[in-house]
């Protein structure tokens, strides 16, 4: 694997197979166990920078790499010098005085991984940067994928059918996720309303749609994408029960999936706006399996990353 | 066993030498079969842990042979010691194999560990650490097909195939039918072909 994990387009298939397939071994090898750690990245020390809050990522990354006995820092830009005006520069310069070995980079400007890669001699992980990109949510994506489809290891997902939905715009998960799939075969269809699919969606290699009841007997899989409240500052849609009723998934429509056809979510879930409850908590519904997976493909990643040659 | 020269195209000078034919292996596989339930009291409380690639595999055929000998189906287990390696940082990352414990578990049991071959012994070391991590064994004793010496550290097997005196620059190959289609091992000086040396094994056994 290269040294640092930017966009899920860095990796390729081989590289991408390879690690789900270590996360598959990591994750076989710690089943059943009462000592769920591993001495493998002992003496290494990687940071989480955490420029925007994301409680589930940070802990995510932070028992991944407990459990591989890597020492860990978390830095969050809340309270510490940034939010005195330091430069993300001035910090990474601070992080590589420090020897980390790795820094896990989550920030709210896209391409700033690319940056801080380039001023630390660390491996460096983006964790989320903007509206760009989210790679290693990809990966815990085709790890579900690949387990609910019962393939193993060494597998891709050739042929699988995958239906992204709702606002692709703001999604660095949709993006991460259409780049990744595609590298490992699935067909991926993009659903949402036209106001929230970027410009120069044609050029993406996906499919997409503003017609959710057609997308959705074809799928094998429903991935369900977090309306963010938080950025729809700017009329993207008229009314949310109007956005629930055409783009939310609800018991109805997920009636009309093909009975393996899974759902799932890359949390945190706005119950009853892009998801029913009662499809959130239905055995469809991968979201609890992509959280304990997130720890595996992450513990891989770092493996990968961090596990050879200093 | 004669010295076999390598063939034309496979650099100049080096020489391969079968030391375990197929015939062999399946003696040395009876023998420490036999070795394990007389040394274990009749291996009762005993589990059999192979390392993989070939340990797994050496592991499954003396769980075979116990069984034939005294009816008894020994639990089985699988243990990549991969993650467990002390020296990751100079060698550099590679896959991992499939790990799983014993049915049962390990604790208050005599752990049999299984490899093919036994050179400075941190296999051995860093598969002790795993199964530290996987419970607390009664005693943990040691298998190997071939005992190549040039320990690095104080650790020894009870059950040896066969001690192969050999220099740093040798190679043990170890062939095992169910990966390989042959079985047999080879030394040879530098580094050998695969598929000459799977030739060579594949002649001795015809």
């Amino acid at each position: 694997m290269k040294r640092h994990l930017l966009s899920a387009a860095d990796l390729s298939r081989d590289e991408a197979i390879a690690v789900l397939d270590t996360a598959e071994q990591i994750e076989t090898s710690l089943q059943g166990r009462e000592v769920k750690k591993l001495p493998t990245l002992r003496g290494r020390t990687v940071v989480n920078l955490f420029y925007e809050d994301s409680t589930r990522t940070r802990i995510s990354f932070e028992l991944a790499a407990k459990r591989l006995s890597a020492d860990v820092l978390n830095f969050s830009a809340k309270g510490s010098s940034v939010s005195k005006g330091e430069s993300l520069k001035d910090t990474a310069l601070t992080l590589q005085a420090m020897g980390a070995d790795a820094v896990v980079i989550r920030h709210n400007a896209s391409g700033s991984p690319w940056q801080l890669a380039s001023w630390i001699d660390g491996s460096v992980v983006n964790a989320g940067d903007g509206t760009h990109e989210h790679p290693t949510q990809a990966l815990l994506d085709a790890f579900t994928m690949r387990k609910r489809a019962g393939r193993g290891v060494g597998d891709g997902l050739d042929g699988l059918k995958v239906t992204v939905v709702g606002d692709v715009l703001h999604s660095r998960v949709a993006r991460s996720n259409v780049l990744l799939l595609r590298t490992l075969g699935a067909e991926v269809t993009l659903v949402a309303p036209p106001t929230l699919l970027p410009v120069g969606i044609e050029t993406w290699p996906c499919a997409f749609g503003y017609d959710l009841d057609q997308a959705l007997p074809d799928a094998d899989v429903v991935m369900m994408l977090r309306v963010q409240r938080e950025r729809m500052n700017a009329s993207y849609f008229p009314t949310e029960r109007e956005y629930a009723r055409r783009y939310g998934l609800d018991a109805a429509r997920a009636g009309s999936l093909a009975p393996q056809a899974i759902v799932m979510h890359p949390g945190p879930m706005n119950r009853g706006m892009e998801i029913a409850a009662e499809v959130a908590d239905s055995a469809r519904s991968t979201v609890v399996e992509q959280v304990a997976n997130g720890v595996s493909v992450r513990m891989a990643v770092l493996y990968l990353l961090l596990g050879g040659a200093a | 066993m004669g010295t076999v020269p390598e063939s034309a195209d496979g650099g100049a000078g080096k020489t391969g030498r079968v030391i375990l034919s197929a015939d062999d292996i399946s003696r040395v596989v009876d023998r420490i079969s036999h070795q394990i339930l007389e040394k274990t009291g009749g291996a009762t409380d005993v589990v059999l842990v192979g390392i993989p690639t070939r340990g797994q595999q050496l592991a499954e055929r003396i769980r075979s042979r116990i069984e034939a000998f005294s009816a008894q189906r020994l639990p089985i287990g699988v243990l990549d010691i991969t993650l467990y390696r002390d020296d990751l940082r100079t060698r550099g990352v590679r896959p991992l194999e499939h790990s799983y414990e014993p049915e049962g578990g390990i604790d208050q049991k005599t752990v049999v560990l299984i490899d093919d071959v036994l050179y400075s012994g941190r296999t051995i070391r860093a598969a002790l650490d795993a199964l530290r991590d996987w419970g607390r064994p009664r005693a943990i004793q040691a298998a190997v097909l071939v005992d190549r010496g040039h320990r690095e550290l104080p650790i020894r097997a009870d059950y040896v195939g066969k001690n192969i005196p050999t220099a740093r620059d040798e190679q043990i190959f170890v062939g095992i039918s169910e990966l390989d289609g042959v079985d047999g091992v080879v030394i040879s000086s530098g580094q050998p072909d695969r598929h000459e040396v799977l030739a060579m094994l594949n002649g001795e056994g015809r």
